[in-house]
C-alpha cells in the first residue's frame, strides 16, 4: 500500500497535443473546490506535438506554492515520460497508469498501479476522452467533488455541444469511481485536510495575474508581438478587450510595439506592452527614447533562457541585466519583480501610477516559472489599488521639461488645455526643442539621471523580510524564487536564517544596506553569473558570501534550495 | 512667391525661444513644405492644440520645433508607429507623421507597409528629397540610379523605391505626390489629405540644395507634371500612373474609402470616449475574480 499524507505531488505526463493542460484544469479546479490547497506549473517543450511534457499538481492541507521535485504520484500517458523525469522518481513514488506507457528498464523498479484508462474510455466511445478519466480517477483519491468535476466539464466543453459534455462527465465518472475503489482496497491512501475557505478562492495564473492586474491599473492599450512566455498576458488581454474597452493590437514587430506604446502614453493612455527577452532586445531603441523624452510606458517581460532564442519554453532569472542597462545613455527606470501573484497583481496595477508619476520606463519582470504557475488565494482586493493620474492641463506658458527641484516636470497632454505639449528624443529646453546648449545639457542630464532618480530612491519600497531581524544568514531573492525558498527555509527550520526578498528590484534604496549588515548573505538566483548579486555590489557596495545558481532552464526546487542552503551553512 | 496667404496662420508660428534659429540651409526645401503645412492647416480651420506632428529623425524631422502645434520628435524611423498610438489613444486630435525619405521609406518601410494594412487615420508626410540631408549626402532609397554620393562613389545601382507604386499595391486609401514649388497645389493636396478618413500618404518633393545636385528646383519643374484627366478611384489607372518615372505625375493617385484602425477596434465600438479619458473598472474586475472562484 501507497500512503500520502498533508502533501501530495501528482505530475502528469505526456507528448504535446495529448491535453495534459486539460486534466490539469479539471484536477486543480476541482480539487480546490473541494476544499484543497493546490498549486500546478508545467514545463514543456518548444514544439507543438509531440516530445514530453510535464505537469505537476501540489494538493495540500496547507497553502502550497513552490515547485518541489519530488513525485508522489507519476501518471505517465506515453512511454518515455518516466526517463525524462528519472531523477525525480522517489523509493515511494507510484505510477498509475497502464504497462505500455512504462518503459521496460522501470517495470520492475517502481510502484506501478495498474489502471486500464484507454479500455476504460473506449468503453466510453473514444480515446479522446483518457484526459478526464485521468482528472476523474485522481479526484477520486481525494474523494473530491465530482459536481464540482461536472461543472468545470460544463464550462469548458459546453460550446461543444451537450453530447461531448456528456461523454466527458460519463469518462470522468469512471475515472472517479475508480479512484475511489482503489482507496478503499486500500492500494493507495491519501489523507490531506481540506479547508473550507479554500473554496472561496479564486485560482489564477501568473500570466492573468499581471493581465488583470494592468486592467485594474487602468492600462488602455496594449501592443504586442508574439513570443513565449510572454503571449499569454497578450491573448488574456485580447480576450478582455471588448469588455473592458481597450485596444489590443498584434503589431509587425517589437520596435512597433513599443512605439505605439510610447505614442498612447504621450496622448494620455495607459498602455503596455508585453514581451521576453529576445523581443525586449528590439525595444531597448524606444526604452532610450522614453529616457530622454520622459515618456512614461510599462513593459511586461516574461524572461526565457537566453542568448538569443535559448530555450523558448523554459525559464530563467536572466535579463535583469538586459533591462537595467537597455538603452544608451543615462536615465532612470524602475524595475519590478513579482514574488507571488497577489504581487503580481498589485504591483502590475501600481506600474501604471509609476510611469505616469514619475515618466520613466517601468519594466515588470517575471518568468515561464511564474507565468505557468497557478495556486489558490483569496482574491485580490479592488479596494487596495490606487488609481492615480498625473496628468497636468497644458495652460498658457505650459513648458513639458520645466526644471525642477524633484526632477519631475508637470506632464501635460496633446489636446487637453490650450497650449501645445512638445516631446524631444534629442536634448531639449524646458518647452521640449532641440538644444545643443552646454548648461541646458547639463540641467537636463542632472534633473532626469539624478535628481529623478533620486526622487525615485527616496519613495522606493524596501525589500520583504521573512523571518528574524537577527537572523545570522541572510538569504537573498528577487522575482519568482520567492516561495520555493520560503518553502525551503521552513523545511530547513532554522531561526537564524532569514529570507530578504526582491521585488521591488530597480532601484533601491540606500536604506537597504542595513538589511545586510552583518550577516552572511546567500543570494540564490536562477541564472549562471548573480546578476542581481552584481546589481547589489555595484548600487550598495554588499558582497554576497555564497551563491546558490540553477541555470539549466529549469525553475528550482525546494530541494535543491534546501540542499544548496545545507551545503552552505551545515 | 505671389500666392495670398490665408488669415489664421500666426496661430500656427511658434513664439517659443528654441524654434526661432531654423536648422535648415538657407533655400532649402523644407522651408516651403513648412510654409505650405501651416497655410494647410489654417485653411483647415484647426487650432494648435487639436494637432500633433509626431516626426521621425533627419532634417524633415524637425518640423515639431518651427511650426505650433503639439510635436514629438522621436526616432529614425519610428514615427508611424508612435503617430499610431497617439490617434488610438485620442482620435480627436488630427494626426500628422512626418519625416524624410530615409526616415520614412528605409528605417521606418517596415512600419509604412504595415500602417496601410492597419490603416489608423493619421497623414504621412514624407519630404522626398531622394538623399539623406541630416547625414550629409548619402543615397536615400529614392535616389535616383547612377547619382554619385560620398559613400556611392560608383554612382547608385539599386533600383530606386517606388512609394506610390508600393502604396497602390497595398491598397493604401489615400496616396498623392507633389512638388513644393507648386504652393497653392500643394496646400490642396494636403488639405485633402488631412481630411481624408485613414492612412494619407503623400510623397513631397523637395530639393536639397546642399547635397542633391541633380534633382533641383528646376529639375522637378522640368521632370513633373500634373495629372488633370486621373481618376483616382481607378486603382488600375492610378497603378499604371505610379509606374511612370519620366516625367513624374503630381497630384492624387489614388483613393480608397475604407473603414480605419480606430473605427475597427472594438474599444471604440460603443463608446467613443478617447482612451486617454477612461478609467479603471474595478467592478469589472472584481467580477474576473468571481468568476476564479469557480
Ligand atoms: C537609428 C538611427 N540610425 C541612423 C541615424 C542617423 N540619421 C539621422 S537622419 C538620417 C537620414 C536622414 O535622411 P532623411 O530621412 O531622408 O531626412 P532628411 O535629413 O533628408 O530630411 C540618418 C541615417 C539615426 N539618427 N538613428
Ligand atoms: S541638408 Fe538638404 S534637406 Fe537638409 S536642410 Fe539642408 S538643404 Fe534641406
Amino acid at each position: 500500500m501507497s500512503e500520502f499524507k498533508e502533501d501530495v505531488s501528482i505530475v502528469l505526463g505526456g507528448a504535446a497535443g495529448q491535453g495534459i493542460q486539460t486534466v490539469e484544469e479539471i484536477l486543480t479546479h476541482a480539487l480546490k473546490k473541494s476544499g484543497y490547497h493546490v498549486y500546478a506549473n508545467k514545463e514543456y517543450m518548444s514544439r507543438v506535438r509531440g516530445g514530453i511534457n510535464t505537469t505537476e499538481i501540489r494538493v495540500s492541507s496547507k497553502r502550497v506554492r513552490a515547485f518541489v521535485k519530488r513525485i508522489d504520484i507519476l501518471v505517465p500517458f506515453k512511454q518515455g515520460v518516466l526517463s525524462w523525469v528519472r531523477d525525480r522518481l522517489g523509493e515511494n513514488t507510484v505510477v498509475l497508469g497502464e504497462k505500455e506507457n512504462v518503459e521496460e528498464e522501470f517495470l520492475d523498479k517502481v510502484n506501478l498501479v495498474e489502471v486500464p484508462l484507454t479500455k476504460m474510455v473506449m468503453e466510453v466511445g473514444s480515446q479522446l476522452y483518457l484526459n478526464t478519466t485521468a482528472a476523474g480517477l485522481i479526484v477520486g483519491f481525494f474523494h473530491g467533488d465530482f459536481g464540482a468535476v461536472e461543472e468545470y466539464i460544463r464550462k469548458r466543453f459546453g460550446s461543444k455541444g451537450e453530447n461531448v459534455v456528456q461523454k466527458n462527465i460519463e469518462a470522468a465518472r469512471k475515472g472517479y469511481e475508480l479512484g475511489v475503489k482503489l482507496c478503499e482496497e486500500g492500494t493507495i491512501k491519501i489523507e490531506v485536510e481540506r479547508d473550507e475557505k479554500v473554496k472561496d478562492e479564486v485560482l489564477l495564473t501568473g500570466t492573468e495575474a499581471v493581465g488583470i492586474g494592468a486592467f485594474a491599473g487602468g492600462m488602455d492599450f496594449l501592443s504586442f508581438y508574439p513570443m513565449s512566455p510572454s503571449t499569454g498576458v497578450s491573448t488574456f488581454a485580447a480576450q478582455h478587450a471588448e469588455e473592458f474597452g481597450i485596444i489590443v493590437e498584434q503589431v509587425e514587430d517589437e520596435i512597433s510595439a513599443i512605439n505605439m506604446a510610447l505614442g498612447a502614453w504621450y496622448a494620455g493612455a495607459r498602455a503596455m506592452v508585453s514581451t521576453s527577452g529576445g523581443g525586449f532586445a528590439l525595444m531597448s531603441e524606444a526604452i532610450s527614447l522614453a529616457g530622454m523624452a520622459e515618456n512614461p510606458v510599462v513593459v511586461h517581460l516574461a524572461q526565457r533562457p537566453g542568448p538569443a532564442t535559448g530555450l523558448p519554453t523554459r525559464t530563467m532569472q536572466g535579463d535583469l541585466n538586459l533591462v537595467l542597462y537597455s538603452g544608451h545613455g543615462d536615465f532612470p527606470r524602475i524595475i519590478l519583480a513579482p514574488g507571488s501573484l497577489e504581487e503580481a497583481f498589485y504591483l502590475t496595477a501600481e506600474a501604471f501610477n509609476l510611469a505616469d508619476k514619475y515618466q520613466v520606463p517601468v519594466i515588470i519582470l517575471t518568468d515561464q516559472y511564474f507565468v505557468d504557475t497557478y495556486y489558490n488565494l483569496p482574491a485580490p482586493d479592488m479596494e487596495k489599488v490606487k488609481f492615480e493620474r498625473y496628468i497636468v492641463e497644458a495652460k498658457p506658458g505650459y513648458r513639458r521639461y520645466e526644471l525642477t527641484e524633484d526632477g519631475i516636470s508637470p506632464r501635460a497632454v496633446p489636446g487637453y488645455g490650450e497650449e501645445v505639449v512638445i516631446a524631444n528624443g534629442n536634448e531639449h529646453d524646458e518647452w521640449g526643442d532641440i538644444t545643443e546648449d552646454a548648461e541646458l545639457t547639463i540641467k537636463m542630464q542632472e534633473k532626469r539621471a539624478i535628481k529623478k532618480l533620486e526622487t525615485i530612491k527616496k519613495n522606493a519600497p524596501l525589500p520583504k523580510l521573512i523571518g528574524s531581524e537577527n537572523a545570522k544568514y541572510l538569504v537573498i531573492a528577487w522575482g519568482s524564487t520567492l516561495h520555493v525558498v520560503e518553502e525551503a527555509l521552513e523545511k530547513l527550520g532554522r531561526d537564524d536564517v532569514a529570507l530578504l526578498h526582491f521585488s521591488w528590484v530597480y532601484p533601491l534604496k540606500p536604506k537597504v544596506r542595513e538589511f545586510f549588515e552583518g550577516k552572511v548573505l546567500i543570494d540564490v538566483e536562477n541564472n549562471i553569473t548573480g546578476q542581481f548579486a552584481e546589481l547589489l555590489r555595484k548600487e550598495l557596495g554588499i558582497e554576497v558570501h555564497h551563491k546558490i545558481l540553477k541555470y539549466d532552464g529549469r525553475p528550482f526546487s525546494v530541494e535543491e534550495v534546501l540542499e544548496g542552503l545545507k551545503g552552505v551553512i551545515e | 512667391m505671389n500666392v495670398q496667404l490665408p488669415t489664421g496662420r500666426e496661430l500656427f508660428e511658434p513664439k517659443r525661444p528654441g524654434s526661432q534659429d531654423i536648422a535648415w540651409c538657407p533655400g532649402c526645401g523644407n522651408f516651403g513644405i513648412r510654409n505650405i503645412l501651416i497655410s494647410a492647416l489654417a485653411e483647415l480651420g484647426l487650432k494648435p492644440n487639436q494637432v500633433a506632428i509626431i516626426s521621425g529623425i533627419g532634417q524633415a524631422a524637425k518640423m515639431p520645433h518651427y511650426i505650433n502645434v503639439n510635436g514629438y520628435h522621436t526616432l529614425h524611423g519610428r514615427a508611424i508607429p508612435i503617430a499610431t498610438g497617439v490617434k488610438a489613444s485620442n482620435p480627436e486630435l488630427t494626426v500628422i507623421a512626418e519625416g524624410g525619405d530615409g526616415d520614412m521609406y528605409a528605417e521606418g518601410g517596415n512600419h509604412l507597409l504595415h500602417a496601410i494594412r492597419r490603416n489608423p487615420d493619421i497623414t504621412v508626410l514624407i519630404h522626398d528629397n531622394q538623399v539623406y540631408g541630416l547625414t550629409k549626402g548619402q543615397a536615400s532609397p529614392t535616389t535616383m540610379k547612377g547619382m554619385k554620393t560620398p559613400t556611392q562613389p560608383w554612382g547608385v545601382f539599386e533600383e530606386p523605391f517606388n512609394p506610390l507604386a508600393l502604396a497602390i499595391a497595398l491598397d493604401a486609401s489615400f496616396v498623392a505626390r507633389t512638388f513644393m514649388g507648386y504652393f497653392k497645389e500643394s496646400v490642396e493636396i494636403i488639405k485633402k489629405a488631412i481630411q481624408h478618413k485613414g492612412l494619407t500618404i503623400v510623397d513631397i518633393l523637395h530639393p536639397c540644395v546642399s547635397f542633391n545636385k541633380v534633382n533641383t528646383y528646376a529639375w522637378y519643374r522640368e521632370h513633373t507634371y500634373w495629372m488633370d484627366d486621373h481618376d483616382p478611384y481607378d486603382r488600375e489607372a492610378a497603378f499604371r500612373r505610379a509606374l511612370e518615372s519620366d516625367p513624374l505625375p503630381l497630384g492624387i493617385f489614388y483613393i480608397h474609402e475604407k473603414p480605419t484602425f480606430e473605427e475597427q477596434v472594438p474599444a471604440y465600438k460603443k463608446d467613443k470616449t478617447p482612451l486617454w479619458k477612461r478609467e479603471p473598472k474595478p467592478e469589472l474586475v472584481k467580477k474576473f475574480f468571481e468568476g476564479k472562484k469557480l
